[in-house]
């Protein structure tokens, strides 16, 4: 087995061929807002006009830099230089500009978005006047947009592994879960538990086996961060996957996707037989006593699966709902063994938290809510994208600054964050910080990091009652509060939408809503009733309209009303055929 | 339904008993059959029962759980369309109403000369550049109507 000195070497050389090489080096955005903007046609034109003017490129498709709206992005390093030139919104015309300036440095007169790196390209300005750039602080997406997740020596060459590697050799493992719980590292998936308290209660369980689960279920509509972390940069995931394993002696990581996600899945798994070939997995990391195995589970389509205890119902095959708790998973987890769940957000810090301090880590952040978060902005803003922004930045900042405020001169009215559970503010919240418990106390949890920017055209009925439809249609079925109470729910949110409600109707939900909370079996029907409660505290005047004046004040509830029913329930009448069966 | 031909059966038993990844489940098995073959024939549901030695009405319960899953034939084509809440005040609405007219389809399902799959999507992933919709697992954003029906009306062109 290679060491860690000897990988280290060969890709620090790798990398000085990419950026001090003879050939220029196109990096091009193909991560899945790329991939939607046309990033794979600008790849096709652009070999095809290289190939055609004889010219010899480096071409690697990369993850994402944030800035979304400016997909697709291509930026070229060309042999000798100090900096990279951006071209932004990449079109047919773009890749003969961008040829042009592979061919001959020629200026690219306005068609480029900016450079980056030590020094000026003359006729462009600094891509960091942009506050999508300049405003990140980029931890967990170090690397997203910068280094081909295709390639681990790239990885190893920007610091990877390194921070494994410092736990192998200078650290035990009750170190490792001290200088995470010191970090203030708090779970990313939703809950925001504290992740080094979480890892200690799985040190003393039995084991082998015993696993690491992570979770990329990441269904919920409006945030792509989790794969947007496995798409730029995997091998980050399997470091802190690694890093987790060391610390609570696990013997397994099992990185759970939904089936159908083909980019980070393909990423994933090629970036695991990566890590295989280089050593980097498997027996004796590093000379180490330490042996650790990653392997990628696939979920059919269920938002639910995200739920720590559906999920490994999931991996073990089987309908994804949640189990009954006690017994928690540090004790009883996947296939019965010990098993400790995190997001892919959680795991991808821990590299740096290792490799540069817990002190490093918590200097980032504001009160109980240290380091970074990252922002899935969406909706009708002017520059979407995926923010990683250091905790304790107002809502103002990150809609406003960074997203560059509601388009068209419309006006602001709402934000809805934390993905479907989550809940709503008004215009009146962008003095609130990204602060795990300052955005609980407002009512609007940060969740998964989407925030979704509504303009004054937008009812809150009718945003509500899409969220209400995913949340019908997602629930499980297990546990009759949910189940029942998301339909009752649904029909009365799409009465007082159609303005046909019943005198009523909103004791109504209230009532339902906080049986829901009371009596389900996990969050989705516990937290179901979110949205709406939320809604109702910000925009009660939304609803009287609709109840009282019969009358939708944005007039988007009178649009087409298009939402799958719940098909969970068995719409297919199974006759064997006569195989046998086991 | 129809029975599936020897040739599929071959592909079935190929697909389920030699999986990619290394933990085979009720649930991998199903999702090798179905990327296989685009649906989950009966003889699906039998074929992973035996291979993970449980019963047919345990696979059964796996499959339709999960919505992914289909059990007729798909179309030639697939085309999906986001219906989530960015995509939704993104106008998601106005293309989904624009594109079923256009196919002559009341809810998800197959046109009428079984080209073309249709299905809502809860969410693709590409958010930053709603609206989106998926064909042929190709994904493509910032959509109007017109672009949405246009990329539809190529596809009715090519298959005839």
């Amino acid at each position: 087995m290679p060491s860690y000195e000897s990988l280290k070497q060969a890709a620090d050389e790798r990398w000085r061929l990419l950026t001090d090489g003879p050939i220029p080096w196109v990096r091009v955005g193909a991560a899945m807002c790329g991939h939607s903007a046309g990033a794979y046609d600008v790849i096709a034109a652009l070999r095809a006009e290289l190939d055609r003017r004889g010219i010899d490129a480096n071409i690697d498709e990369v993850g994402c830099l944030g800035i979304c709206y400016a997909e697709p992005l291509a930026d070229v390093l060309l042999p000798g230089a100090k900096s990279r030139l951006f071209f932004g919104n990449v079109d047919a015309a773009d890749v003969g500009a961008i040829a042009d300036y592979i061919a001959n440095g020629a200026e690219p007169r306005g068609r480029a978005l900016g450079w980056l790196g030590d020094e000026p390209i003359a006729g462009v300005e600094d891509l960091n006047r942009l506050p999508g750039i300049s405003a990140q602080r980029r931890i967990a997406l170090r690397n997203a947009g910068h280094v081909a997740p295709s390639d681990i020596h790239q990885y190893i060459a920007n610091g990877g592994y390194a921070g494994i590697h410092k736990a192998l050799t200078q650290m035990q493992p009750d170190d490792v879960i001290k200088e995470v719980s010191d970090s203030g590292l708090r779970g990313r998936g939703g809950a925001a538990f504290p992740t080094g308290v979480k890892w200690s209660f799985m040190v003393r369980s039995p084991g082998p086996p015993k696993y690491m689960l992570c979770n990329c279920e990441e269904g919920d509509p409006g945030a792509y961060n989790d794969k947007g972390i496995l798409e730029s940069d995997p091998h980050t995931l399997l470091e802190g996957l690694m890093i987790g394993g060391y610390a609570t002696r696990a013997t397994n990581g099992i990185v759970f996707i939904r089936h159908g996600h083909d980019g980070p899945i393909d990423r994933t798994e090629q970036a695991i037989r990566q890590a295989y070939e280089a050593g980097v997995l498997g027996e004796n990391i590093f000379g180490s006593d330490f042996s650790f195995d990653i392997e990628v589970a696939l979920t059919g389509e269920s938002y639910v699966a995200g739920e720590e205890t559906a999920l490994m119902e999931a991996i073990e095959g089987k309908r994804s709902q949640p189990r009954y708790r006690p017994p928690f998973p540090a004790a009883f987890g996947v296939w019965g063994y010990p098993s400790t769940i995190n997001n892919v957000k959680t795991y991808s810090y821990t590299p740096e938290i290792i490799s540069r301090g817990a002190e490093w880590f918590s200097s980032i952040g504001v009160n109980r809510s240290t380091g970074t978060a990252i922002i899935c902005l969406t909706g009708n803003v002017e520059y979407p994208g995926l923010y990683e922004v250091p905790m304790g930045v107002t809502l103002g900042e990150v809609v406003n600054d960074i997203g560059g405020g509601v388009p068209n001169g419309k006006r602001l009215k709402l934000l809805q964050t934390g993905g479907p559970l989550g809940g709503v503010l008004g215009a009146d919240s962008m003095a609130i910080h990204i602060d795990f418990d300052e955005m609980r106390d407002a009512g609007a949890i940060l969740g998964s990091g989407g925030i979704i920017v509504g303009d004054e055209d937008v009812c809150a009925v009718d945003l509500t009652r899409i969220l209400v439809a995913f949340c019908q249609f997602e629930s499980c079925g297990k546990c009759f509060p949910c189940r029942l109470g998301m339909e009752h729910l649904l029909e009365i949110t799409e009465r007082i939408a159609s303005c046909e409600s019943r005198p009523g109707d909103l004791d109504l939900m209230r009532s339902v809503g906080t049986t829901m909370e009371a009596s389900s079996l996990c969050g989705h029907g516990q937290l179901g009733f979110g949205p709406i409660r939320s809604a109702l505290t910000h925009f009660e005047s939304d609803f009287l309209a609709h109840i009282e004046e019969r009358r939708c004040p944005t007039g988007s509830c009178l649009g087409p009303r298009i939402a799958p029913k719940n098909t969970r329930p068995y719409a297919h009448d199974f006759v064997p055929t006569g195989a046998q069966n086991g | 339904m129809a029975a599936i031909s020897e040739a599929e059966r071959e592909r079935l038993l190929e697909a389920i008993n030699n999986q990619r990844r290394p933990t085979v489940t009720v649930l991998s098995s199903l999702l090798a059959a179905q990327d296989e073959l685009g649906y989950v024939p009966d003889e699906a549901i039998e074929e992973v029962a035996a291979l993970n030695d449980t019963t047919i009405n345990e696979v059964w319960g796996v499959a339709s759980f999960y919505t992914n899953f289909r059990f007729t034939p798909p179309g030639k084509h697939s085309v999906e369309v986001c219906w989530g809440p960015t995509c939704h005040l993104k106008g998601a609405s106005r293309i989904l109403r624009r594109l079923m007219d256009q196919l002559g389809l009341d809810d998800e399902g197959e046109t009428a000369d079984g080209s073309i799959s249709f299905k809502f999507n809860t969410c693709l992933g590409a958010c930053s550049v709603a609206p989106v919709m998926s064909v042929n697992h190709r994904l493509s954003g910032r959509l109007t109507p017109e672009a949405a029906c246009e990329r539809v009306a190529d596809l009715t062109d090519a298959s005839h």
